[in-house]
């Protein structure tokens, strides 16, 4: 018999508690995968953002608008390429879905963002028509949108000139994202700010929420922020300049505290985990010891008997572990079919990443123990079953 | 045969510390199962109890038609003055009708521990009569602020969980300083908010609108008359609702999002768990079945050989959830923490765990303890004697 058929057997050898113990560990690492997902959309979801852009917005919060006359004096500040307002709609569906909606200026938004990508004709037709609109392919996906046709969206901020909330836009474009990253980004609609600031009721044109600038250089970051800034202090309109990156991780943040949270149930599960499997290892091994104790006799060394026990335990650890994360992703992957861009959960690799690390310490901290306790075992005591 | 699992349970039981080990297998997948359901739902609990016991029944909220929140609401000078004479609305002690027009504003904050992200909080300009609407506001530090100044008062949650905005500190809005001059406490979302004189406000953010009218209605049911009143006058187009029901809708998102989160956790959960207690079970059941037969051959009927198997199971994972249980009250009751809000301001709330989490989640212990015990207490049950006596 050969080594490996020798730890398969063992393994094999009470069927019911392998597969229960299995069975608790993709469990384990089924709710690990899904969790982890939940994680990196907290945290890491701006990794992927260069440093090419930085977004201004007012100091007092971003829901108060800035003026359009800054415009030109921000696109007059050195190593700035392109200046693009965004004017924040509140977009409702249905009386129900939030949506992501900007009025922007077409082609100051294609200049200040080429990650977004569309046919140069729609980007043509979106600047020529006045009530056009473009949206992201996530979103269009969603809903089931075709180029052509009047999509009827409601503002839950701003009427109508004549007192109606009930805006409709014209689809004359769907962007993609130009890499993964990117695409899973494309869940935002984009209306023309001129005819926006020309048919609402209150009058509000000539203010956005935001300015997103295009730095010629991205290593002018800091200073091109910190010039912006300082151009407007003192006055009403007061402004926070940030990387594009640090404003992203600024409104996960909002969300709070979800994120610590998830971490705490992690670190449960985790713990209750390790119990489980390190106990049944232990009793597995204190079943065995007359039998570890002949191959001893036989000759096995020490250290052949302590590598024995704690293969057993990883590739128990390892066949839970890759089952439980295959099936987180499957699971992922029907989360986005149903939710799309609402819940952009993947598992992805990186969630793989942290679960085949867990794997390999999880398997070392319940397989060390009995794995030592099997190694120095006396031959003499084991045998005479003390 | 109430004697004879009473006796087989009793055994059973008193030997547990022998096996412990593989007992705490049970105890402690429970104990896990249960703080995680505890804690996720105290979450949700806490931000209810929050914000539901925010609004008034006789107090009714006036918007602009269709904004959901009062972020997203404006309502001109001139809307605030005829909702102000519409029927229904109960009179102070002045004889004018009991009223605040009120602007919310977001501006930022810094998290405690944060230096660099902002995390957004509600301003709130008020009327007067804001304080005789929310009667259970009082400061208890420091002084009202004066009308006219820009000063303003600071909700106790606010002073918990984020930075800057303690007594005395002033805070600068729109290129100008505020002081602050007061804490309050009100046991509700208010106390995640920084107040101030409304016209301070409007001429300080260059507003010339309000976001809402707060208004004491006749008695519960002149809500009917007020909607009605506002709806027919074709200047105004308005939502009223009871304040109740805006936050009791407010919360129910949140409660949604964790519901289905915390739902989705202790399935997956309860299912490692009943994986291991079977495992434990069996194990219990293999180890002992020289003694099982034994009572069998003495005469100990099958059914009392699972029922105390099944007993055994049940206490076990009872013992756990109680544990869980226990460990979630400890570590988050009380803990102040804080999300987003309707307003896109934070809401600060704490944790509360309620008599009614531990017991369901004492049920769920025990449902998870009965079915990892069922089977393996079958096998017990159908041993055949003979075969059990003569192994081993």
């Amino acid at each position: 018999m050969t080594k490996t058929g020798f730890i398969i057997a063992n393994l094999f050898r009470k069927k019911t508690r392998t597969s229960l113990t299995l069975l608790s560990v993709i469990m384990a690492f089924l709710l690990f995968g899904l969790l982890q997902a939940v994680n990196v959309m907290f945290n890491a979801g701006a990794d992927f953002i260069g440093a090419t852009r930085v977004m201004t917005q007012a100091r007092v919060s971003f829901t108060q608008a800035l003026p359009m006359s800054m415009l030109p004096k921000i696109e007059g500040v050195p190593g700035v390429a392109r200046v693009a307002p965004m004017q924040w709609f509140g977009g409702v569906w249905h009386d129900t879905d939030q949506l992501i909606v900007f009025a922007v200026d077409p082609q100051r938004q294609h200049d200040a963002y080429p990650e977004w990508v569309m046919p140069e004709s729609q980007w043509k037709a979106f600047a020529n028509t006045r009530t056009g609109m473009v949206v992201g392919r996530l979103i269009a996906d969603q809903y089931h949108w075709k180029i052509g046709q009047k999509i009827p969206i409601a503002s839950n901020i701003y009427p109508q000139k004549n007192g109606s909330k009930a805006w409709a836009f014209d689809l004359v474009g769907i962007y993609d994202g130009k890499d993964e990253n990117w695409q899973k980004a494309t869940n935002g609609i984009f209306i023309q700010k001129d005819y926006f600031d020309e048919a609402n009721q209150f009058g509000i044109n000539g203010r956005t929420n935001f300015f997103a600038i295009r730095l010629a250089d991205s290593a002018q970051a800091q200073k091109v922020c910190k010039t912006i800034d300082a151009m407007f202090e003192n006055s009403p309109d007061e402004t926070k300049t940030q990387t594009e990156k640090d404003f992203n991780v600024g409104f996960v943040k909002q969300i709070g505290d979800i994120g610590l949270m998830v971490r705490w149930i992690l670190f449960a599960v985790f713990f209750t985990l390790l119990l489980v499997v390190g106990n049944t290892m232990a009793q597995s091994v204190r079943e065995r010891v007359p039998e570890l104790a002949v191959l001893k006799t036989l000759g096995f060394s020490d250290g052949s008997v302590l590598g024995f026990v704690l293969v057993e335990t990883f590739t128990l650890c390892a066949i839970g572990g890759l089952l439980g994360l295959g099936l987180a992703t499957l699971i992922g992957i029907g989360v986005q079919k149903s939710a799309g861009g609402q819940l952009p959960l993947s598992v992805d690799w990186h969630v793989w990443t942290a679960g085949a690390i867990a794997i390999v310490l999880l398997s070392l901290a319940v397989g060390l123990l009995p794995a030592l306790r099997a190694s120095r075992l006396k031959i003499v005591d084991a045998l005479a079953g003390r | 045969m109430i004697k004879q699992i009473v006796s087989i349970a009793a055994i059973n039981l008193k030997n547990i510390p022998q096996r412990w080990a593989s007992s705490l297998v049970i105890v402690i997948g429970l104990a896990g199962v249960v703080a995680v359901f505890s804690a996720l739902l105290a979450m949700s609990a806490g931000f209810a109890s929050t914000l539901e016991s925010t609004g008034s029944k006789d107090t009714a909220l006036i918007m602009r038609g269709g904004s959901q929140a009062e972020l997203n609401s404006a309502l001109l000078r001139d809307d605030v003055t005829l909702v102000k004479l519409a029927p229904g609305i109960r009179k102070g002690a002045d004889g004018k009708p009991l009223v605040s027009a009120e602007l919310i504003v977001i501006t930022e904050l810094l998290r405690k521990g944060d230096t660099k992200n902002g995390a957004n909080v509600t301003l709130r300009g008020v009327e007067p009569d804001a304080f005789v609407l929310r009667p259970r506001l009082h400061i208890v530090e420091g002084r009202n602020f004066k009308p006219g100044l820009r000063e303003l008062i600071v909700g106790r949650g606010v002073i918990r969980q984020f930075g800057g905005a303690e007594l005395g500190k002033t805070i600068r809005m729109r290129g100008s300083e505020w002081t602050v001059v007061g804490i309050f406490e009100s046991g509700d979302s208010h106390e995640s908010e920084l107040w101030t004189d409304a016209e301070v406000a409007q001429s300080t953010f260059n507003r010339r609108s309000y976001s809402s009218v707060l208004a004491a209605l006749d008695n519960p049911g002149s809500i009917a008359q007020l909607k009605a009143a506002l709806k027919a006058d074709p200047r105004l187009n308005t939502d009223v609702q009871t304040e109740q029901d805006y936050f009791s809708n407010q919360t129910k998102q949140f409660r949604k999002t964790i519901g289905v989160l915390a739902g989705v956790v202790t399935v997956i959960m309860a299912l490692g768990a009943i994986f291991a207690a079977l495992n434990t079970m069996y194990a219990a059941v293999s180890a002992r079945s020289k003694e099982i037969a034994t009572l069998r051959a003495i005469g100990f009927g099958g059914f009392a050989v699972l029922v105390s198997v099944m007993i055994e199971a049940v206490v076990l994972s009872l013992v756990g959830g109680a544990i869980g249980a226990a460990a979630a009250y400890l570590l988050f009751n009380g803990i102040s923490l804080s999300t987003l809000g309707q307003n896109f301001t934070q809401v600060v709330f704490a944790f509360k765990v309620t008599p009614q989490l531990v017991v369901t989640g004492l049920v769920i212990a025990m449902v998870v303890g009965f079915i990892g015990g069922l089977l393996p207490a079958i096998r017990a049950a159908r041993m055949r004697v003979t075969d059990a006596l003569r192994a081993g």
